[in-house]
């Protein structure tokens, strides 16, 4: 079992047949092609390189036209590697879609790279209360305050939330529940939301905690 | 699903769950809004229960909504009609467009 490469699409919302809504993003899924199969006796671990969405090929280096004319499908803007616990039933350049890995009702992890906040102050950041617009307050309307005590513990403690940069890093989400596969397009709906922009990649994998 | 524009006087039928049981229950009145668009779309329903004003939101592709009937089609300049709020009695009442009939 692997997992499959995605570009976020964007939110919208589906009714239920009760009534209620179900807020869903939708992720283009797939389909992707298997580059390389890594293997124990060769590699190490068994796992599968997956690549998505065709570029044109006098994009690609030297290097990357060596390594993807084995394969003879072009080439990927995204190369990304899985690791599986079996991958005798994948060949390389065999086509994996969609609906051959996910279906409505499953759980899936989606991997991402969240919007970048560039350098953000505490208010922003950990939603820090700020300091009084007034009653004498001069020049410390945004700080964080006091970062500790005194000559003991004499240090700042691993993890005090201050100002820096926020966002831009690999965040994943768990155990999200597919509301519909919509194999024609290519369209996996999550409940929820999903890490990252519109147009982002994302990599969606079968839920490793609690699935039913 | 019907089109709907502010200014009509429309009958909805709601399917409510009571118990076990479903029926379908009518409320009509003069759509005052339409807000959103694409399948977030809303419109607002307002009528006079009983003297009291009474305004509903519905979700215009909700499942719930069974059908949804256009009893009049009145003239209107504006897209959302809340000055019908502080009328009431005859200075509440939409008029139909001259020399159109519905």
């Amino acid at each position: 079992m692997t997992g499959l490469i995605g570009k976020k699409i964007g939110m919208t919302q589906l009714f239920a047949a009760d009534g209620s809504l179900i807020p869903v993003t939708v992720i283009e899924t797939g389909p992707c092609v298997v580059v390389q199969k890594k293997e124990t006796a060769r590699d190490g671990y068994n796992g599968l390189q997956l690549g998505f969405k065709a570029k044109k090929s006098q994009r690609v280096n030297k290097p990357e036209q060596g390594h993807l004319k084995k394969v003879g499908k072009g080439a990927f803007q995204v190369l990304r590697e899985f690791r599986s616990q079996d991958v005798s039933q994948y060949e390389v350049g065999q086509e994996i879609k969609l609906s051959d890995l996910f279906k409505a009702g499953d759980r899936v992890d989606v991997s991402g790279t969240s919007k970048g906040r560039g350098f953000a102050g505490v208010i922003k950041r950990w939603g820090f209360g700020g300091f009084p617009a007034s009653h004498g307050t001069h020049e410390y309307f945004r700080h964080g305050g006091s970062i500790g005590n005194r000559s003991f513990p004499g240090r700042v403690f691993k993890g005090k939330r201050m100002a820096g940069h926020w966002g831009n890093e690999r965040v994943s989400v768990q155990n999200l529940e597919v509301i519909d596969v919509r194999a024609e397009g290519n369209l996996l709906l999550v409940r929820g939301a999903v890490p990252g922009s519109r147009g982002g990649v994302l990599f969606i994998q079968r839920a490793v905690k609690g699935s039913k | 699903m019907p089109e709907l524009s502010p200014g009509e006087t429309v009958r909805v039928h709601v399917k409510v769950v009571e118990g076990e049981k479903e029926r379908t229950q009518v409320f009509d009145g003069i759509v005052i809004r339409i807000s959103g668009q694409g399948s977030r779309t809303t419109f607002t329903v307002r009528k006079i229960s009983y003297g009291v004003g009474v305004e509903r939101i519905f979700p215009l592709h909700s499942p719930r909504i069974d059908r949804i009937e256009v009893i009049a089609r009145d003239k209107v300049r504006r897209a959302k009609l809340y000055y019908l709020r502080e009328r009431s009695g005859k200075g509440a009442r939409l008029y139909e467009e001259e020399g159109q009939a519905t």
